[in-house]
Parts: structure tokens; sequence; C-alpha cells
């Protein structure tokens, strides 16, 4: 999961709430283990959290919650001796080839096959997993079912369809869709790749150096331009208020808001993945988990790899609760999604289904930084600024090409 | 001269400050820009100049110095006249004098950080009950996405505004203190030669006796102006990154030292260099123009 809530202003006081942190010397060398998260927006997830903590009894652990820009944060404490020793992320190759992380393949023991394949790959980083899934987030398209009743448009199954659905049902102080506040460049680039049957990197080889990108990317430039996107709204498309406002007929958003959305609209919405392109083509949703890391220049790694094993493998309630009483995830663990009844009904159980028949990596581990901004910037010009998609696309895939050459050679 | 210990109680901790978090900080951002430095402070592998080369042919780095001099060209004589005549009004007036000064000079005191959502969010957010639409809207016209829609670029108006509304105050005041020392007997001699008040007096007695003022007033604005960052950043960056546009060097240099998943430090510092390069020149240069 990106970690989507951030309020910059907030990470000073993160940090002096962290300063505050008590120290009850319980535990055997003196020091707790420091762990970790984002700030989750959900309530109850940071009391959850910390009980769980708190109820590790072989070592006191501290968590410590992070409001703010946590890649950014986490990313520069991992360099210096003060960072935590548990954390969660999603593995990127900078910081194994940096020798920042401790594989941990020997914490998942049995309980490996009981993982999502799909999830695991996203934490496999040159044959090693570097990170305990903790829960999966998956991203999909809300529509109102009964704005479509009465426009007379069915659910959109191609692109074109998508398209024309959101110009048709926008009337009346209502849009058609919203996507974020970028216009869906941000959110619906890979989408858009993978409704072509593309994708952003492929066995080390970029996966978007194809003609068919740039008419897949194209499209969303008309979705820009059909004047039929919310623009702008208060709150971007992480939350889910502009839907449940009534703003929007459609909106793009995550599997997180759908207690949010069903206590304020019943079941008056349903839920469909990013609809294909093309023939060759397939219907798509992102899909990534943030999983409890080691930081390789811990001085307690043992511990840190036991905690862990105990928090995210051990105790299936822990995953049972953390993923299903707050925000809505699916456990990656197969076990405890099967018997999830929360996910059995409705939208969710649509989720569960979109993501075993079209999850997409959203964030794999050699999709580095410098590949998602050339990639980003191309289609942000694309879809804003009208400029040319081919070119754009080349471009972006030429510094892709040069990124994968520096990481594989 | 020697310094006695109470110098040093009182300059010490200050100038230890200011050693280990700017001047260590900077040196070292000089020693990174010579290395290979991914994911690491400590890098091992010198490339000389290599980074210096990358990011003198990287296309949107060079775009942002560009769209940055722009904006420079642009808001430091917006912000120096608007100051100016602020100041001039503020010092005019014989009736609550001090009460327009504070009110002046109030945002000031306001945070980028805080100003920027209430801009981004209330102000100028793209639904239809914002307050920019919401007015608008009494006109009959439709709403706008101020801070998405590139063609025509609306979004330099939520950043200029926002910037004159934060910054006016600060420059105001410092000219107010440039009016506060010119004499009087400079305007009555004037005046008994025959000086029109109003244009004449200011053409040949204030604006000449500000002269230092403006020229610190400048500095600071052109500064100010390339290292845009706060406001830029919470108004236009979303969870996803800043967009192509309207990105300020410095914005486009934390991506690349700090980005989630790719930290370069290497390329980040010598961008930092390069960038500390075009501020002096520049500041060197106007300096130059307007003392000559």
């Amino acid at each position: 999961m990106i970690s989507r809530r951030r309020l910059l202003s907030l990470a000073g006081a993160s940090a002096l709430l962290a300063a505050c942190g008590s120290n009850t010397g319980r535990g055997g060398n003196g020091q707790a283990l420091k762990q970790w998260y984002h700030a989750y927006g959900e309530p109850g997830v940071q009391q959850a959290v910390e009980r769980y903590a708190k109820s590790y009894t072989k070592t006191q652990v501290d968590v410590q919650w992070n409001p703010g820009d946590y890649d950014s944060k986490l990313a520069t404490s991992l360099l210096s001796d003060g960072g935590p020793d548990v954390f969660e992320s999603t593995p990127q190759i900078s910081s194994v080839r940096a020798g920042q992380l401790v594989p941990l393949d020997d914490v998942f023991g049995d309980a490996k096959s009981d993982f999502s394949e799909s999830i695991l790959a996203t934490h496999t980083v040159d044959g090693k997993i570097y990170g305990v899934p903790q829960a999966v987030d998956m991203q999909m398209l809300f529509y109102r079912k009964s704005f479509f009743d009465q426009a007379g448009v069915r659910p959109p199954s191609t692109v074109d369809e998508l398209i024309d659905a959101s110009r048709r049902l926008t009337k009346g102080g209502v849009k058609g869709l919203f996507a974020g506040n970028d216009g869906g460049g941000g959110v619906l680039g890979g989408p858009a790749l993978w409704s072509a049957g593309l994708d952003y990197v492929r066995d080390h080889q970029v996966g978007f150096d194809d003609p068919v990108a740039a008419q897949a990317i194209g499209k969303l430039r008309e979705l820009y331009t059909s004047d039929s996107l919310l623009l702008g709204a208060v709150k971007d498309w992480a939350e889910p208020d502009a839907f449940t406002q009534g703003l929007v007929a459609m909106q793009w958003t995550g599997l997180w808001t759908v207690p949010a959305i069903q206590k304020a609209l019943g079941d008056d919405f349903g839920v469909l993945p990013f609809p294909k392109l093309t023939g060759n083509g397939k219907p798509s949703v992102p899909v990534g988990a943030f999983g409890a890391m080691v930081n390789a220049k811990s001085k307690r790694i043992n511990e840190a790899k036991e905690f862990v094993r105990w928090l995210w493998i051990e105790r299936t309630d822990h995953q049972e609760d953390f993923n299903l009483s707050y925000g809505f995830h699916i456990p990656p663990r197969k076990s405890i999604a099967g018997k999830a009844s929360k996910l059995t009904s409705g939208a969710a159980a649509d989720a569960v289904k979109f993501v075993q028949d079209n999850a997409k990596a959203s964030n794999p581990p050699d999709w580095t930084s410098v590949m998602r901004t050339a990639f980003n910037d191309a289609v942000s010009r694309v879809v804003r600024d009208g400029a040319p998609a081919d070119a754009e696309i080349k471009g972006a895939a030429q510094k892709a090409r040069d990124e994968l050459k520096r990481l594989y050679g | 001269m020697r310094h006695g210990r109470a110098f040093w109680l009182f300059v010490g901790p200050f100038a230890i400050g200011l050693l280990v978090f700017v001047y260590v900080p900077i040196a070292w951002s000089l020693l990174l820009s010579f290395f290979d430095a991914r994911n690491t402070v400590t890098p091992t592998e010198f490339v000389g100049l290599r980074n210096y080369v990358d990011m003198l042919t990287d296309a949107p780095f060079l775009r942002s110095l560009g769209t940055f001099s722009v904006f420079a060209a642009f808001i430091v004589p917006l912000t120096f006249v608007l100051a100016l005549a602020l100041a001039l009004l503020v010092n005019q007036i014989s009736f609550m004098k001090a009460f327009f000064r504070s009110v002046f000079f109030l945002p000031t005191a306001c945070s980028y950080v805080v100003a920027s959502l209430v801009w981004k969010l209330s102000i100028f957010n793209g639904v239809r009950f914002g307050l920019a639409n919401t007015v608008l809207g009494w006109f009959g016209a439709e709403p706008i996405a101020w801070t998405v829609s590139t063609s025509p670029p609306w979004y330099w108006l939520v950043l200029v505004t926002l910037r004159l509304w934060l910054q006016l105050g600060f420059y105001m005041i410092l000219f107010i203190a440039g009016l506060q020392r010119i004499p009087q007997h400079l305007y009555e001699a004037a005046w008994i030669d025959g000086a029109s008040r109003g244009w004449q007096t200011l053409r040949y007695i204030t604006l000449p006796q500000l002269r230092t003022t403006s020229v610190a007033v400048l500095l600071l604005l052109l500064i100010a102006a390339y290292q845009a960052f706060d406001e830029f950043y919470n108004v236009l960056g979303t969870d996803r990154g800043y967009p192509p546009f309207a990105r300020p060097p410095l914005i486009y240099l934390y991506y690349t030292a700090l980005g989630s998943g790719g930290q370069d430090f290497g390329h980040g510092s010598a961008g930092a260099v390069i960038l500390t390069l075009l501020i002096a020149g520049v500041t060197l240069l106007q300096g130059r123009v307007i003392t000559r």
C-alpha cells in the first residue's frame, strides 16, 4: 500500500511525540525494539498495533506512528544508525542492493505456502523475500447504481465505454468520474497500460515500449478532455468523500473505503476493475501490500526477526484484526482470507475476486522512483497538456531502459 | 583581539550549531556530488564530474531552472513594487498606523503549510462550493479546477496570490524601516526648492534614499524565488508525486535525493551545487547592475 494520507505539517509533531515515548525498562537488554508504521487513516489502527506490540512478552517493542512523508523519512533513517529495527514498507531493489534489508525467508517456515504467491512476489528481489506481507490493498472503480439506472447507462467493460459513461453521467452538478485531483494521470497510468496488455517492467525489460501504450495513455487524455472528470476536490482519490457526497457517479479509490461507503450509501453502489482497452488487454486492479521488514543496520536482527515472525505469522488473530476490523484490506494469508466473513459478500467479495483474476502489482520492486517519475511526468504531460503521447512514452521508456541497464547490466 | 569567556559563552552555542547543522552538511553535500551515492551518505565510488554532466543534461532539471528563472523575473518586480506601494501608503496615513502595519505584517507569521492548505482546500478547490468558484457562480460562470487546469495555467494564480499574501508584509516592513530613516529635512528642502509633493519627491528623494533597502529586498526576493518549496509542494504535490510543470528546482532535487526507493544523493547534491552557483551568479549580476 502506498502511504496515502500525507500531511507534511504533522511530520514534526510525530518526531516530538516520539521523543516523549516512555521506556519502562522492561525487556532483557534494557532497550526496546523500535517498530515504525506510516499513519493509517482509519481510526483505531494505531491503538491496535500498539496493543499487539504490548502483548509481546519476549522483548519490549516501542511503536512509532509516522504521519507525513513516510517514505522519505524511512529511507533517510535507514541510512543512519538511528532507524527502526522493524518497519513496514514495500521492498525496493535499490534498498536491497544497498544492503539495507534483512532477507526473511527463514521467518516464514511452513506458513510460506499459505501466503498468496502474487503478493509474495512483490516482496521478492533476486530470489529472496524481504517483507512479511501484513495487509493487501487494492484499488478499483466504484459506481453509483442508482445514477447509472437513471441515465440508462450500463457498467463499462471497455475503456471507451468508461469514457462514454463518464460523459453521459455528467449533468446537474454531478460529474461522471473522480480519479484524483491530477485528472487521473497519477492513479490510472498503470491501469491504462494493463488495459492494453502491457506493464511497467517485464522480465527486467521496459514493459510499455510499444505504440499501443501511446494509444492507452491517449485514452486518459480523452477522458480528461471529456469535461466529465471531477477536479480539485477537497479530499483526494484515496478518500471516499466525493463519491459519498454525490459529487460523482464513479470514483477510483481503494478497498479500504468500503466500510465508509457502505455506511453512507447502503447497497447503492457497485465495484468494477479498470476495464480493458482492446481484445488483447485485460481488466485490472492495482494490488500492493505493505510488509514487515527488518533493518540490516539493527543491532538486534535476530530479536527483530523473531518479533516479526510472532506478529505476522504466529499470531494469525492479529493479522485478521488488522485487516478487517478497521478499513477493509485482504489478509495476505489464504487461510485467513478464506474464512473472513466480511469479505464474502457485496463489494468486498467482488474485490477479492478481482484480486484473484485481475491483480497487477502497483509498486513492483524494480519499478524505481527514477522510472516512476519519468513515466508519471510523461503521462501528466499527455493528459493535462495534450503533449503527443508517442513521443512522451518513448522518452519515458528510454529513461526506464537506462535505469534497468544500470540495475541488471 | 582576544575574546573573553563571556564572548564564547554567548557566541559558542550558536557557532557550534551553525557548524554542525549548516557548514558540515554543505561540505558533505559538496563531497557527495562527486560520488555515486545511491542509498548511502558514505559513498566509495568516485565519479568525478559525471553527476554534474548528468544534471546539466537532465531535461526536467533544466526545465525547472528555466521555469523558475521566468518565475523570478515575474514575482520579484511584482512583490517589490507592491511591497513598496504598501509601505508608502501605510507610512503616509496619520491614523491607525500601527493597526494597518500589523494587519499587513500578520500573514508573515502564518505557516506556509497552513496557508497552502487554506488556499488549496478552501479558497481554490475545484468543486462548486469552493470560495473562488462560489464567487464565479454568482456571475453564472462554470467552476474552475484551479490547481489542476494547465490550459490556462490557473495554478499560477493560486501560487502567486499565496506567495504575495505571505511575503508582502515582511518586505513592507523592511521598506517602512527604510522610509523612516530618511531625514525629514530632505523633503523640506525639496519642497522649498519647488518639488511637488508626490511624484517628484518620490522620484528624487524617496527612491534614491531607499537604495540600500531596495538592494537588500531584491536580493532576498530573488533567493526566495529560486528556493521556492513549501507552498508549491503543498499546493501541487499529491501522494503520487509532483506534476512536471511549475516544479521548483528544490522540489525536483528533493525527489531525486530523497524520493522513495531511489535515493540518489550524488545527483541531488550536484543539482544543489548548480542551483547555488546559479543563485550566487544571478545575485552578483543583479548587484552589479543596480549599484552601477
